[in-house]
């Protein structure tokens, strides 16, 4: 193709008259661009986040692009990004920081549990925070102690604050921008698993943006899922459908608020679901998205729901991730155990 | 500019030069309107003991005896620029910045954390108990000012009990690398409830810690009105010069307990605290405001006076603040509310009229 064809190809595509092909990293660096061109009140910053364009590179080009005053390099302190973000947030400025690793989290818990999350409610609503705080999440990349951690449960616990993982590329971008449009503070938890994965990005249309979505209709048992582990499952439904058993993927999307309606509706229809996450058993969200579901299909629930997650472990190293995060053939072996659930 | 570890008293006549230099020197009534702040404030603050004896209160934290550290430091403050980051024991820079008491007082009342006041008119933040955490939206707020162009300084108020806090290191070391305009104002009252300075602040300075910052620490005697405001308008001045932070540690005591709460007979006699706790600082200006001629006795019984009568009005204030409806607790988690938190609101509404 010459460079004159993508070109004009591309054109196209911003002009919205067809997709573009976006790997979720350019996803979200082009959403982060055209936040910053237009919201003139957007920061983004965290560790690397300037020069280097961040270590996943979603910030590549914006800081030579946007100035330096609009993204910028912090010293390496996650609470201190966090705290830093919380004055920005009363200046009135539009905070998207970076926490480089999800298990970096950590050391600024104080900083988003005690005064992000809370901000609003202890000003009585004078002091918003519409701080959108990137967390590349999840694991499956082979990488050092703390790169690998799930941190929904903790956060979603967390009154006040919202979360969000997108499971590819389009809603990636999408829920990208609106989350940094909103009032609230947003967790947004990027699957690093993905950011390399290609796909079709409708950049005029990001279709509904709240709630969940589901991203494969089905007859017979619902998946719900989010974040690396919606594509995992979609591979699993087409394996399942071999046998001819016919999955509905559910990608909740929205881990809080979490979309109850949309799993009333899949799991009212299909009458059985399977929740997995990679994050460990116990408290996990999967628990929460059970519940909802019990509450609302208990009448026609032919089976208990199932979680396939990662174990009540310390994330593990490397070698042994692919032992710990749901693979196939435990999502597979938790459908057999609710298709072949009998009444006692 | 500032140099590294200045330890001021208004008496000192080597000031460290800085762009206020020149700077008129408070004039007689501005002494006395020092004088009756804290005297205010020294009131209110009694009081507030006594509510909480009476039951009016839960619970307070007084400030007694940092009342020339409060009220000095946020004399300096301009209010139409500046912003000031209290903690829990900030009683006196509220009344100074004129917030409305009844409003600041509820917070002790248990009415709402944070307190009623409006926090963006007020210029000051929400009340908050975790002591270092607003070291940080000081230096966020203050970087702000920085990308918008803004000529507001930061003024961040901590102890020496947070200064152990890992905060206030990332705090000072992002807004010495981002040159913000922040001033660090750390009242050292000696006690972080029951340990002592030494056994929190090695080297017995928290200003000192500045140098390892490259940034100015001035060290001042914080029971000492005069020199407070002046080290503070010299720190904003330098801040709002764009010269980047500064750290201004006002020496003083804690003369109360912690807390209303607390039992200070368990780890200090009062034959320590009547040592330590040095000459009163409202007495020190009463001194002063005498020696000077610049009050007589009429003014300081009509300051007693207006102290009283305006404890009275927020007392009154407090006494008929009720509980806010408890929709409140649902209504300000977010500007924009979940489904789940409507459900339980809801619900808590249903429940809470049927019983």
């Amino acid at each position: 193709m010459s460079e004159s064809t993508t070109a004009t190809l591309e054109a196209a595509a911003v002009a919205g008259t067809r997709p573009v092909r976006l790997s979720m990293q350019q996803a979200l660096n082009r959403a982060l661009d055209e936040i910053l061109a237009t919201d003139p009140k957007t920061v983004v910053f965290g560790e690397d986040c300037g020069r280097l364009g961040g270590v996943f590179r979603i910030t590549d080009g914006l800081q030579a692009k946007h100035g330096e005053s609009r993204v910028f390099d912090t010293p390496l302190a996650e609470s201190g990004i966090l705290g830093m973000s919380v004055g920005l947030a009363m200046a009135g400025f539009h905070p998207i920081p970076e926490v480089q690793f999800d298990g970096f989290a950590y050391p600024a818990i104080n900083q988003i549990v005690c005064q992000i999350a809370r901000m609003n409610y202890r000003s009585r609503g004078t002091l918003p925070m519409p701080i959108t705080l990137r967390v590349p999440s999840f694991g499956g990349i082979r990488a050092p102690e703390h790169h690998g951690e799930s941190l929904e449960a903790l956060f979603a616990h967390v009154p006040g604050l919202k979360v969000v993982s997108p499971s590819d590329p389009h809603d990636a971008y999408h829920l990208l921008k609106y989350a940094a449009s909103r009032p609230d503070p947003v967790i947004f938890m990027e699957p690093k698993s993905r950011y390399w994965q290609k796909g079709d990005v409708e950049t005029s249309d990001g279709g509904t943006l709240t709630g969940a979505r589901v991203v494969r209709p089905g007859r017979h048992l619902t998946l719900v899922a989010w974040g690396a582990m919606v594509a995992r499952c979609l591979q699993v439904a087409e394996l399942a459908a071999e046998d001819g058993i016919d999955v509905e993927v559910l990608d909740l999307r929205w881990l809080k608020p979490i979309d109850a309606e949309a799993l009333a509706a899949s799991v009212g229809k299909t009458r059985r679901a399977v929740v997995v996450h990679e994050a460990p058993l116990t408290s996990g969200l999967g628990a929460e998205v059970a519940q909802l579901i019990t509450q609302s299909c208990f009448d026609t629930l032919k089976a208990p729901v199932e979680r396939v997650t990662g174990f009540d472990v310390p994330y593990p190293s490397g070698d042994l991730e692919d032992e710990y995060i749901p693979n196939i053939d435990r999502i597979l072996l938790g459908i057999q155990r609710v298709l072949e659930y009998r009444r006692g | 500019m500032l140099h590294p570890v200045t330890t001021v008293t208004s008496m000192d006549s080597s000031l460290p030069a800085v762009a206020t230099a020149g700077a008129a020197p408070l004039s007689p009534g501005q002494l006395r309107e020092l004088y009756s702040l804290m005297a205010a404030v020294r009131h209110l603050d009694t009081a507030a003991v006594a509510w909480q004896r009476q039951g009016i209160i839960p619970g307070y934290a007084p400030e007694l005896g940092q009342e020339a550290a409060q009220v000095g430091s946020a004399y300096a403050l301009d209010t139409t620029l500046d912003f000031a980051f209290p903690t829990y024991r900030e009683m006196g820079v509220a009344r100074t910045m004129g917030v409305d008491m009844v409003a600041y007082m509820s917070t002790h009342k248990a009415t709402w954390h944070g307190g009623m006041y409006d926090p963006v008119a007020s210029r000051l933040a929400p009340i908050q108990a975790v002591v270092a955490g607003s070291v940080l939206h000081a230096v966020g707020w203050a970087h702000g000012q920085t990308l918008g162009g803004g000529h507001g300084v930061a003024l961040s108020y901590f102890g020496d009990g947070a200064s152990s806090q890992g905060d206030v290191h990332e705090a000072m070391n992002f807004a010495a690398v981002m040159k913000a305009p922040v001033v660090f104002f750390v009242q050292n009252n000696g006690w972080a409830i029951s340990v002592p300075t030494e056994r929190q602040v090695a080297g017995g300075s928290v200003a000192a810690r500045a140098v390892g910052y490259g940034i100015p620490g001035i060290q001042v005697d914080g029971n000492d009105v005069v020199a407070v405001y002046r080290a503070t308008r010299d720190a904003l001045a330098h801040c709002r010069a764009g010269n980047g932070p500064v750290v201004v540690e006002a020496m003083t005591y804690r003369r109360g307990p912690h807390s209303t709460a607390d039992d200070p007979g368990r780890y200090r006699s009062l034959d320590e605290e009547r040592i330590d706790a040095g000459e009163d600082p409202l007495e020190r200006l009463r001194r002063r405001l005498l020696a000077e001629g610049a009050a007589d006795e009429a003014f300081f019984m009509a300051a007693e006076q207006e102290a009283r009568a305006e404890e009275e009005a927020i007392r009154a204030g407090i006494e008929v603040l009720g509980p806010r409806p408890g929709n409140e607790m649902f209504e300000f988690v977010f500007q924009e509310t979940t489904p789940a938190l409507e459900n339980q609101a809801t619900r808590w509404r249903e429940e809470s009229e049927h019983v």
